[in-house]
């Protein structure tokens, strides 16, 4: 018998809590399947977000370590600097990394931390019912802007991947998305990527996934696909805004 | 005999966690600490650890709790207002069970205060300044002798116990000279055991390690078995030490620099024939409570002599249980005791009353504050 398709072994069996149609679970597989085809798995230590993620401690293989709202960053950086031979990751939704651990991932980047962060943007905060993230589109309706996001009141949506493309410290940005299966295939080499380049050394790595959360956005998951494609991807191009370990 | 050096206590710390075995230092300038992470930055790579200077305490103090994660010994220092900071990185790290050092070399306050030597984070620090129920071990040293040397006493009881640890000192011990040496020979970390709960790589297949802070359902357990251990550092645990106080009068508590001030006290006091004897916590978490009731009921007074504006005291008040009067000699705000003025309170004491007795309400007697919007 021949195996054609299996999980990844660098995921647990713990099945996930995530919401029908959200994005979360894809990104993981692909995680997990990057980690596998690097041959990494016994290599990597991972740190969990707290937001809808705060569990994946228990859905990836390797050792997991669950810190403190937005400081994926620097938990992982302390785990880095002290077992340089380890392949950590970050993994990190809008508000943790681009709200309340804005610090955090700006100074990873700078220093160019031997790290890799996967960077969820689903333009809400899932865990907590459906805030405004610092993501948000100007006009999207959340639970803390219920007329929608008024740029006069509440600012514009923050473009990480343009954001730290200044940083001389910050070696691969890439923008992604899950909305379809070329963009996932496509997602997969971005996300094997940013863990390669860890282990040649290039520097700091940083995939920004665009991802779904119709629970949230109040619409099917069909419909949420739809506004990836068309509200998202407007605020937020698809593309590489940095890649210095390019060959 | 070990060699007997002319040293700073900033520097004295630095170099005693070094060869106490930490490979980590994470922190933020502030005064007057800056010469612990200066010292880091200097000889931390000589000694194959990692030193990073973070964008903040908030950050050094989660870079603390990850390379703890991995069994590194991890330290970070700060003084007040950063430490404020750092609150939330301790309550994850007690709730996560990590060994780790951290540094709090106090300064004036509330908010930006002043940047003298002060006392006034003791209810931080004994009573776990960040959110949820925890303790943390807290060491009090009151030389720079102690200071080199307290290091490895604190990682050796956090990673026994996997509490986390903090050095209570202040901006003076931190900036004045002494003579010391260091009372053990340096530790390399590779020398030492592994831990089983340690985030690691290359495990041939052993179980997977979370090391984790969210514990949803199973918080009540993790809670209780948490209350054994902190139960059984109060029972062996407790360190403090006493001058005098055979056959003393008055029993001063005081811990850190204020007890350096009340060892001149002690002079005076045999000079002038008064009875006075010292206790000094040297740990405040576990808090020597047993020994200070016991001496209590052989005293006519109890003197607290504390840099804050009573906050010592009351631990002194509960542990004391009502056998003594317990009075508070207060020097808050970067004020300093003296030993004429300790003595001054210690005579006061004596008598039930008189100069130096600091007391809340007595203080604002007649005091009639009109505040409000006008």
């Amino acid at each position: 018998m021949t195996i054609i398709a299996q999980k990844p072994h660098s995921l647990t069996d713990v099945p996930m809590h995530y919401c029908p149609g959200c994005g979360h679970g894809i990104v993981h597989r692909l995680m997990g399947e990057a980690i596998d085809e690097l041959n990494i798995g016994d290599k990597v230590i991972g740190v969990a977000p707290v937001g809808c993620a705060v569990f994946a401690d228990s859905y990836f293989a390797c050792d997991m370590i669950q810190g403190a709202h937005g400081r994926g960053p620097a938990i992982a950086t302390g785990i880095k600097r002290s077992k340089p031979e380890a392949i950590v990751f970050s993994y990190q939704g809008d508000g943790d990394l681009a709200s309340i651990g804005m610090a955090e991932i700006v100074h990873a980047a700078a220093r160019s931390e031997h790290i890799t962060v996967i960077f969820i943007n689903n333009a809400i905060y899932g865990m907590t019912g459906g805030q405004m993230a610092p993501t948000t589109l100007v006009g999207q309706v959340a639970t803390t802007a219920p007329k929608g996001r008024d740029p006069l009141l509440q600012g514009w949506p923050i473009n990480i991947c343009e954001m730290l493309s200044a940083l001389k410290g910050a070696k691969y940005l890439e923008r992604v998305a899950v909305d379809s299966p070329q963009h996932v295939m496509a997602a997969k080499k971005a996300i094997k990527k940013a863990f390669e380049n860890q282990v040649k050394g290039i520097g700091f790595s940083l995939v920004e996934v665009l991802s779904q959360c119709p629970t949230n956005w109040g619409v099917d998951p069909l419909k949420s696909l739809e506004f990836v494609r068309t509200k998202m991807m407007t605020q937020y191009p698809l593309g590489v805004f940095k890649d210095e370990g390019a060959e | 005999m070990a060699e007997k050096t002319l040293r700073k206590g900033n520097e004295a710390l630095a170099e005693g966690a070094i060869r106490a075995g930490c490979r980590f230092f994470a922190g933020y300038p502030i005064t007057p600490q800056n010469e612990v992470p200066e010292y880091m930055a200097a000889h931390m790579a000589d000694a194959g650890g990692a030193f990073v200077q973070a964008e903040s305490e908030v950050s050094a103090i989660n870079m603390v709790y990850g390379s703890a994660s991995t069994g590194t010994r991890a330290m970070t220092s700060s003084s007040s207002p950063g430490v404020s900071l750092k609150q939330e990185g301790i309550s994850y790290l007690a709730s996560a069970d990590l060994p780790c050092l951290i540094v709090n070399m106090m300064r004036g306050g509330p908010g930006l205060g002043n940047i003298a030597g002060a006392q006034g984070d003791y209810f931080q620090a004994t009573r776990g300044g960040g959110n949820g129920d925890y303790h943390i071990f807290v060491f009090a040293p009151n030389s720079v002798e102690e200071l080199g040397n307290f290091p490895k006493m604190a990682y050796e009881l956090s990673e026994k116990y996997r509490i986390p640890a903090m050095i209570l000192a202040d901006g003076i011990l931190g900036q004045m000279m002494e003579s010391m040496s260091f009372n053990f020979d340096p530790i390399d970390p590779k020398t030492l055991g592994k831990f089983d709960w340690a985030l690691d790589i290359h495990k041939n297949g052993a179980p997977k390690n979370n090391v984790f802070s969210y514990k949803g359902d199973n918080l009540s357990a993790d809670v209780w078995s948490r209350a054994k251990r902190y139960g059984q550092v109060e029972r062996e645990e407790v360190r403090f030490e006493e001058r005098n106080t055979e056959e003393c009068d008055v029993l001063l508590v005081a811990y850190g620099l204020s007890s350096r001030a009340c060892l001149e006290a002690l002079t005076k006091a045999q000079e002038k024939g008064l009875k006075v004897g010292l206790l000094r916590p040297i740990t405040l978490w576990p808090f020597p409570s047993k020994r200070i009731n016991e001496l209590a009921g052989k005293v006519k007074a109890v003197l607290t002599v504390e840099q804050s504006l009573g906050q010592l005291v009351q631990d002194v008040r509960l542990a004391v249980n009502g056998k003594a009067p317990v009075y508070l000699n207060a020097y808050p705000a970067g004020d300093t005791p003296s030993g004429e003025s300790i003595l001054t309170a210690a005579a006061s004491a004596l008598k039930g009353e008189g100069e130096g007795l600091f007391d809340l309400q007595k203080y604002s007697e007649g005091f009639d504050y009109k505040g409000g919007r006008k």
